[in-house]
């Protein structure tokens, strides 16, 4: 009969196991799920008879193969995945997330860590602390870990030897110094023959602290925990007739009881907890990891991707954080293009703005960067299209982590996790003035407006923008262009030519142009934008309605023709790079409000299109 | 939190992403342990709503009376809405697993009529109650798993997962099959079983039952449809089944354990593992893995 019983009070503990190749984890591993007894005859007989074919010896067990069904993955050139291992001791019930040793994985040691408590760190006490041994250390630290076992193995190697053991451990904690780590235990061991694992070993009277098996047993993870705010990303809203609205999630930080005043971010609201709902019973209250649904006292508009929160202490909000970010895709990551951001229960379009340098993972250094190829780990400014709530990393794993997808493959290629806002909008607060656009646009007589042109270079924007702008003056309307050259002069003077350049640059033309037309003045702006989503962006800046996008469609053959700055010769000369139409994508509108084909039509004409149609809108009148 | 509690918490949060997330979601149901405990994990999510996805059932025409029975009661009891797919095709044509082998039918009866059912609701997402501890194939699997439009799994293009957070977004024709009770271990679902007071098939304990022995492995003779070979006259012995699946392909094991808590104690004692009960899996080197490829649950 096993050690386990039938009570079912025991907690769960998931930990990760990571270190160098051949540090020994697979066979930790393996003298795990053997002395708990979890290996099931038919397992051991199939391994029994690889390890003699391995060893070439009958008697010998070699217990890696339990768990090495990745030992066929790296033959075949599958990627090397994390594997999710499981086993209880009376006191504990386990989940292990395996993780490959090679450098390259960094991205699946993160997924495992990501939900783990607690990291063992192999080290072979032959080879002491490896570039691995580091890298694990701070990618484990990043991800939140607060807790490390840092188990030293092949002691048998070294005969047991207390100063290798005590040089190795030393040498770590002062490594681990820089950094967030709370406890570090070290515990000398050998996996193969079992010493320290579940039993003290007479090998080494000099170790008087716990077997390998028992601190993990005893260690309490949450003792060192800061007593968090309540959080609660709403997952679902639970309407099953008239009498009942409440808001099913899981309770991701803090507690909370009934009566108790909470605040709806990112909308701001409050309530009190009217009921806790649950199967088994209404609750009084509920607590830190808790699946329940919750009743508030009034009427407040929830849904799904808000966060419930302790009033006096919510969630942030911003449109703009920093973040760490791991790039998990093959092809490096660009910075300005969209990508689907999810933050807790919450989606929303998001864009890496900047990347402000990338964590050296072997030092815990900050080095520069342009970019971010697969398995780096990027310090990078992240813009959400709305704001979205959410917490330092730090502070709550689950507020303060996000993926990005990609919007076409749908693919995950990162995983983020914020440091900081940068955004302050939240602390700042909009000043009501006494005029309104509504009263400065009446004494103008006009509707405003911004006519936004896109087109390649050379497809003849700017002619036509001076021929609408002087068109709509002769009518006394009052105007201004905003021209993707002339901006480049002074507000964008800072900005080059990267795609993140090119996105802040659309980004500051669209806020200069929302501002105008407060100001009540039809807006002309004259800018390459070549990109949907950047459009997209601009349409969303500007007032519903006032957007009117553009399109001056000539085909690139007519602008290399014009080449009117010389900039297509340079281009196929090597001479520029990015050149729109060239070696840069331009996507043409597809559902532009004006479709303008200049061949064969002479500007002056386009520009009457133009300004009749702001006339059958309605622009052209209070 | 206790450990069941955690799993449970973990499971409901899984099940509830699949509601919110897709926009036509089932939950596969086999009438066994496992999908006993799904079922019950999806009524705690939901409540006081029921849960807002039908239940689907593959019926292969060759499961346990009990079985159906129960899968009936059951549906009744909780109000759920019931959804039977037969491949009517492969049972006209008397595919079964004496005459074909277990390839065949499991191929057929399953992979196929799965593809079938999906297909013909057009559901984008699929609930199952496969676990991480069942098989090494599975151990690899991610909780949302994708499959593109042929419902196929690809092992080298998985979706990373990090902390809680499922990437449920896919392209029209595709879809994910979700695995709420991933992290759970046999073990796990009997006490849990035990905890919740959950209504599983009474095949689960020992009772004294008609069986023949072939290969070593011994099958209950539920009714006519087993084909007694010659010289083989069925026995009484006292047995339960750890698995439940296909009765053909499900070997009952000699057991005193007629109450869950002695279920328990078996299951803790246990020499072998679940799924050698199950000779789908043998059929070959990476059977399972390969059947997943195929769409598969």
């Amino acid at each position: 009969m096993s050690q386990v019983t039938l009570d079912s009070t025991r907690s769960l503990l998931r930990f990760l196991t990571c270190g160098s190749v051949d540090d020994g984890k697979s066979t930790l591993i393996g003298r795990l799920l053997y002395d708990a007894q979890l290996i099931f005859e038919d397992q051991l007989r199939g391994i029994a008879i690889e390890s003699q074919r391995k060893l070439g010896d009958e008697a010998a067990l070699d217990l890696s193969l339990l768990v090495d069904g990745l030992q066929a993955e790296r033959e075949q050139g599958i990627t090397i995945d994390v594997a999710y291992r499981f086993f209880s001791t009376a006191k504990r019930r386990f989940i292990v997330a395996d993780t490959p040793g090679h450098e390259q994985y960094t991205r699946n040691m993160a997924t495992g860590a990501s939900t783990a408590d607690l990291a063992v760190l192999l080290v072979d006490a032959r080879k002491g602390l490896l570039v691995q041994t580091h890298r694990h250390s701070c990618i484990a630290s990043l991800l939140g870990i607060r807790h490390v076992v840092l188990a030293i193995n092949k002691m048998d190697l070294v005969d047991f030897d207390e100063r290798i053991f005590r040089t190795i451990e030393t040498q770590y904690r002062e490594f681990a110094r820089q950094l967030n780590f709370t406890s570090i235990t070290a515990i000398p061991l050998s996996a193969l023959n079992g010493d320290n694992v579940f039993r003290h070993s007479n090998n080494m009277p000099w170790y008087q602290g716990s077997t390998f098996m028992s601190f993990l047993e005893e260690v309490d993870i949450d003792a060192t925990r800061e007593p968090e705010p309540f959080r609660m990303p709403v997952q679902w809203v639970n309407r099953p007739h008239q009498d009942f609205r409440g808001f099913s999630g899981t309770i991701d930080g803090g507690m909370v009881t009934v009566g108790d005043l909470v605040r709806i971010q990112p909308m701001g609201t409050t309530a009190h907890i009217q009921r806790i709902a649950h199967f088994d019973g209404d609750k009084n209250s509920a607590a830190r990891g808790e699946a329940v649904t919750l009743v508030l006292d009034r009427d407040v508009d929830v849904s799904r991707g808000a966060v419930i929160c302790s009033a006096d202490q919510p969630a942030s909000i911003a449109e703009r954080v920093e973040a760490h970010v791991l790039w998990m895709h093959e092809s490096p990551v660009q910075p300005g293009r969209q990508y689907l951001c999810k933050l807790g229960t919450a989606t929303v379009p998001a864009v890496i703005t900047k990347i402000n340098g990338k964590i050296d993972v072997n030092s815990m250094q900050r080095i520069s960067a342009e970019q971010l190829d697969m398995n780096e780990i990027g310090i990078c400014v992240v813009q959400f299209e709305s704001p979205i709530p959410h917490d330092v990393y730090p502070a709550n794993r689950h507020t303060g982590g996000f993926i990005f997808i990609d919007r076409i493959s749908n693919e995950t290629v990162a995983a983020g996790m914020i440091i900081s806002d940068v955004s302050v909008a939240r602390n700042i607060t909009w000043q009501q003035h006494d005029i309104s656009k509504a009263t400065r646009s009446a004494l103008k007589n006009q509707k405003p407006g911004v006519l936004w042109l896109t087109g390649l270079s050379g497809a003849g924007k700017s002619t036509i923008a001076n021929l609408v702008e002087r068109a709509l003056a002769a009518e006394g309307k009052h105007t201004y262009i905003l021209d993707g050259d002339n901006i480049r002069h002074g507000l964008s003077s800072d900005l080059g030519f990267a795609a993140a350049d090119r996105i802040e640059n659309i980004r500051r033309v669209s806020e200069v142009a929302r501002l105008l037309t407060d100001a009540g003045l039809i807006v002309i702006v004259s800018l390459i934008s070549p990109y949907q989503s950047e459009r997209d962006r601009a349409r969303r800046t500007i007032v519903a309605g006032e957007f009117i996008e553009v399109f001056i469609d000539t085909p690139l053959e007519e602008c290399e023709r014009r080449d009117p700055k010389g900039l297509y010769r340079r281009a196929r000369a090597g001479e520029i790079r990015g050149m729109t139409g060239i070696d840069s994508p331009y996507e043409a509108p597809s559902h532009p409000e004006i479709h303008i084909e200049t061949v064969n039509r002479a500007p002056e004409e386009s520009a009457i299109m133009i300004v009749e149609w702001l006339r059958t809108h309605g622009h052209l009148h209070a | 939190m206790d450990h069941l509690s955690n799993l449970e918490a973990e499971s409901i949060y899984i099940i509830r992403e699949v509601a919110a997330s897709f926009e036509r979601p089932v939950m596969m149901y086999s009438i066994g342990k496992d999908s006993s405990v799904l079922l019950h994990l999806a009524l705690k999510a939901f409540y006081p709503s029921i849960p807002p996805f039908p239940i689907l059932h593959i019926d292969t025409s060759w499961k346990f009376r009990e079985m159906i029975a129960f899968r009936d009661q059951r549906m009744a009891e909780t109000g759920m809405k019931l959804l039977v797919h037969r491949n009517e095709d492969a049972i006209a044509r008397g595919i079964n697993v004496f005459t074909h082998g277990s390839g065949v039918h499991t191929d057929e009866l399953k992979t196929v009529a799965l593809r079938q059912a999906l297909d013909l609701h057009k559901f984008d997402c699929a609930i199952g109650g496969a676990r991480r501890d069942e098989e090494r194939s599975r151990a690899k699997e991610r909780i949302m798993s994708f499959r593109n439009q042929h419902h196929r799994w690809d092992p080298k293009r998985q979706r990373p997962e990090l902390w809680q957070l499922y990437n449920t977004r896919i392209a029209p024709g595709e879809s994910v099959r979700a695995f709420p009770i991933s992290n759970w271990t046999e073990l796990d679902i009997w006490q849990y079983i035990r905890r919740e007071k959950i209504p599983v098939v009474p095949l689960y304990f020992a009772k004294m039952r008609p069986t023949v022995v072939r290969d070593g492995q011994i099958l209950m003779v539920d009714d006519e449809r087993l084909p007694l070979n010659d010289g083989e006259t069925p026995q009484m012995r006292m047995i339960r089944f750890r698995t439940l699946g296909c009765y053909p392909l499900t070997a009952a094991v000699e057991s005193e354990a007629t109450t869950i808590e002695e279920v328990v104690y078996e299951t803790l004692s246990a020499k072998t593992s679940e799924r050698a009960g199950r000779m789908i899996d043998y059929d070959k080197p990476g059977s399972m893995e390969q059947k997943k490829i195929e769409g598969y649950f």
